[in-house]
């Protein structure tokens, strides 16, 4: 298959037009809630990517705060100091919407690291066990559903109990965002894992493996070249599920106080500070990170959900 | 089929039917909890706040912070100025049955004094402990002491026999990690006996049957449920619902929800404690900085520009709703020693602190760890997160590492913080109780609280004079020179006395007493 001749590389714009007619651009093209999910993540990731040029201030630059400035309602000037903010502050006088801009950001790249992990690790170790069987197989396989009996936030939860008991309280702050992915993404593998090795076990007893291996080739480059391209489909419908469970996880992990550091607030901790202030009047601070965060979750949901339906021959 | 139905159903609604039963004990939530029973290992309001329950000192604060009788019945200083007798109240048995008497309360006070307890700093001036009848005990001090009195209010008494039983004659050894029968069981005196001790979860006292107070107290409570809530919402929700019946510590932001809903009630008053930030002035490295070779706190300039840096304005209007008291000293205006000159506010200045901090040699700042308890005093987490944006202001750049109080206290203890915050109240409404513990150097009895790594020798021994002075002329003169010294060392930064604030059903209607201490047995209701 992917050994084939290439008679003539096909132009930019043949490759585009290519794409277009292609079944996924057909289905993208008739699925108006894809469109919108689209346009929501697009507009999300770039208002995070471009967010330090677009934020009236640097929330994670605690000199720059006025503590005065706490606690204003969205829009109305603040009773000490006379400043307004667009959607408000919460109570160390960080403005919302700077906040949000920089907390995405934090969110999506934790987000998209931990994926990327959890692919890494899954994919070897899936391909490995479907393709080499026997007691290979067993040992990750079992390894994986250990790991599945625990609910992922647990076993996140415990690689930070873990990293804070071995590293001085010092450094935790430096190092939140580094173990949050590894947090994340060790607690995730074993799904792609499982869906690598299923596929895997398919593929391997084709005809075109069986040529590959007749004709000498090792058995890495085989996995790598001919088993991965086949298998990719159904991983990159999971990985985009698992990206907005894993911006869930890290949300989930900040409100809980162990994930990004109290001065470098995530939608998480937004949430979380919002919570305590959401009886006394102060609602800003809960509505809007939480709303950001929902609307990123669902539309990347959404995505992955349509991607699937729209990879599946079945479905068609 | 149908009868099995019908069991379920039964037993369904016996168990609805029998709730009320244990609706009857009086729930009460905090953010934390004791961090041990043993009553003394840790000098802390946290641990007072249930041992006062379940055990009993020979005298106490009331609810009123005035001094009363509670296991001794008189005292006075004898015609040697240096002894002190105590009579003590017959016919009073522990919770196991055993009887109270002299022979308890020496070997209560020796064991406080001992090297393992926390409480010993209150008893520094105390050469002896004598029983001179089952119902007389004399303590020697090392010279006059007038208000050793005031030093006994949360020296709780234990059962020698017991103790002796369940090996527990030394005090647990808190900073390391020392576990012993009495940390988790206990036998005294008090009106309410220890049921049920789930660490974090839930402890359960039981109302006292052979109390010796009956009649002289209330006493209305027969079984106290204490909840530690670390998460302030859930606290508040919790008594919205009625599933708390009172809440010791209420987050500022919801005192105005709590009094405004039907049924529910909020008192307010000052805490006798202050909450300020501690620095390592004394070592000549420090470990949690990022300047090499040298301590940038060393420096008496970095010092000031620090203090000159928190806006405590800020941190009352923002952070407090309104709740503290800005203060310039860490002796509270309810302790003797307290004057207004001393607790002069710094003025607020950023550009006074960055020209102080160029001229120290740190223009460009530096950076520097903020250790901070975040489940102890009222909104503690939120003040240093507001120091974080303060010191950014003059360039220094604080790493925040925020603990419970469990991980935080020892190691202030243990001189392991360079930068942290520390909140002191004084039981003994005396500014001695605060110099020894916090300014005095670390030694076997004194400063043990004190993490500023600061020896000053003169001072020292002008704080150990203290004890002994009964010219009380003389003493305050001392006094106040000590704290002139503190202030103008400005080892620790003070920040406020906080306000305390107890939500409860408006049908317990309980008063707030200065020291955040509860007492169960003054509760009266209809």
């Amino acid at each position: 298959m992917t050994d084939q001749p290439v008679l003539a590389r096909p132009t930019l714009r043949q490759r585009l037009a290519d794409f277009w007619d292609s079944d996924i651009a057909w289905s993208f093209r008739h699925t108006p809630l894809a469109i919108i999910a689209a346009l929501v993540v697009l507009l999300i990731f770039t208002a995070a990517l471009i967010g330090p040029w677009l934020a009236p201030q640097n929330p994670f630059d605690p000199g720059s705060l006025n503590l005065m400035d706490g606690k204003t309602p969205p829009m109305t000037p603040n009773a000490f100091t006379s400043n307004s903010f667009l959607l408000g502050t919460d109570d160390q006088g960080r403005d919302i919407f700077s906040t949000i801009l920089y907390g995405s950001r934090v969110s999506i790249f934790v987000g998209f690291a931990a994926v990327s992990l959890a692919l890494a690790i899954g994919v070897t170790l899936g391909l490995l066990a479907g393709y080499r069987g026997g007691w290979v197989d067993s040992l990750i396989m079992r390894i994986a559903d250990i790991q599945l009996t625990f609910p992922s936030i647990l076993v996140a939860l415990m690689i930070f109990g873990l990293f804070k008991g071995l590293f001085p309280v010092g450094s935790h702050n430096d190092l939140a965002v580094p173990v949050l992915v590894i947090a994340i993404g060790l607690s995730d593998w074993p799904q792609y894992a499982r869906t690598v090795r299923s596929v895997t076990m398919v593929e391997r007893n084709k005809d075109y493996v069986s040529a590959a291996r007749i004709i000498g080739q090792h058995p890495v480059r085989i996995m790598a070249r001919h088993v991965l391209p086949n298998v990719l489909g159904p991983v990159l419908v999971i990985g985009t599920l698992g990206l907005a469970l894993a911006i869930i996880a890290e949300a989930t992990l900040s409100y809980l106080g162990v994930g990004v550091p109290p001065t470098q607030p995530s939608l998480g901790t937004l949430i979380r500070v919002g919570q305590e202030y959401v009886a006394s009047g102060e609602w800003w601070i809960l509505l809007f990170p939480s709303l950001t965060l929902l609307s990123l979750a669902l539309s990347v949901n959404i995505l992955g959900d349509w991607l699937r339906d729209a990879l599946n021959p079945r479905l068609r | 089929m149908d009868m099995r139905i019908l069991t379920i159903a039964a037993l369904a609604a016996s168990t609805i039917l029998a709730a009320p039963a244990f609706g009857q004990s009086f729930k009460w939530a905090r953010g934390q909890d004791a961090t041990t029973l043993d009553p003394h290992a840790q000098n802390s309001g946290q641990n007072f706040a249930v041992l006062h329950q379940i055990y009993e000192p020979l005298v106490h604060r009331d609810r009123q912070s005035k001094i009363v009788p509670a296991l001794a019945v008189s005292w006075g200083i004898t015609s040697d100025p240096t002894v002190w007798e105590f009579k003590l109240r017959p016919n009073v048995k522990f919770h196991d049955g055993a009887d109270f008497n002299a022979d308890d309360v020496v070997f209560s006070l020796e064991r406080a004094m001992g090297p393992t307890s926390d409480m010993r700093g209150l008893l520094t001036s105390v050469e002896k402990v004598e029983k001179v009848d089952d119902l007389t005990v004399r303590i020697k001090t090392k010279g006059p002491n007038p208000l050793l009195i005031n030093n006994l209010t949360n020296m709780f008494m234990m059962d020698k026999g017991w103790s002796e039983k369940n090996n527990v004659l030394k005090t647990q050894d808190f900073k390391n990690k020392e576990e012993n029968f009495a940390v988790r069981n206990a036998n005294g005196t008090g009106p309410y006996t220890l049921a049920v001790r789930e660490p974090d979860v839930r402890t359960v006292m039981k109302a006292n049957p052979a109390y010796w107070g009956k009649g002289q107290f209330p006493l209305k409570i027969q079984e106290l449920d204490y909840r530690p809530i670390a998460s302030a919402p859930t606290r508040i929700a919790a008594l919205l619902s009625g599933e708390i019946d009172f809440v010791q510590d209420m987050p500022v932001q919801d005192i105005k929800r709590v009094s405004d809903t039907k049924g529910l009630k909020v008192n307010s008053g000052l805490e006798n404690r202050s909450i300020f930030l501690g620095l390592n002035a004394g070592d000549a490295d420090l470990k949690h900085d990022d300047v090499q070779g040298k301590n940038p706190l060393a420096d008496k300039r970095v010092r000031k520009a620090m203090e000159m840096a928190v806006n405590r304005e800020a941190i009352k209007q923002v952070v407090m709703a309104g709740q503290s008291l800005p203060a310039g000293t860490l002796v509270p205006p309810t302790v003797h020693g307290y004057t207004k000159e001393l607790d002069a506010i710094p003025k607020w200045d950023i550009n006074a602190a960055k020209g102080l901090m160029k001229e120290a040699g740190y223009e460009n700042g530096f950076g520097i760890t903020l250790h901070c308890p975040n489940n102890r005093y009222v909104n503690d987490e939120k003040i240093c997160q507001a120091v974080v944006g303060f010191m950014g202001q003059i360039g220094i750049k604080v790493n925040l590492a925020a603990r419970p109080m469990a991980q935080h206290s020892p190691e202030i203890q243990k001189n392991e913080v360079d930068f942290y915050l520390l909140g002191w109240g004084v039981p003994t409404y005396d500014a001695d109780y605060v110099v020894s513990f916090l300014y005095h150097s670390k030694q076997a009895n004194r400063g043990g609280w004190n993490a500023t790594r600061v020896v000053n020798k003169d001072m020292d021994a002008k704080i150990q004079s203290l004890t002994a002075e009964v010219n009380t002329a003389k003493r305050d003169a001392t006094i106040a020179e000590i704290l002139k010294w503190a202030k103008d060392e400005a080892t620790y930064i003070p920040i406020h006395n906080q306000a305390l604030s107890w939500g409860m059903k408006a049908t317990y209607d309980i008063p707030v007493q200065d020291e955040n201490q509860f007492y169960a047995k003054y509760v009266d209701f209809k």
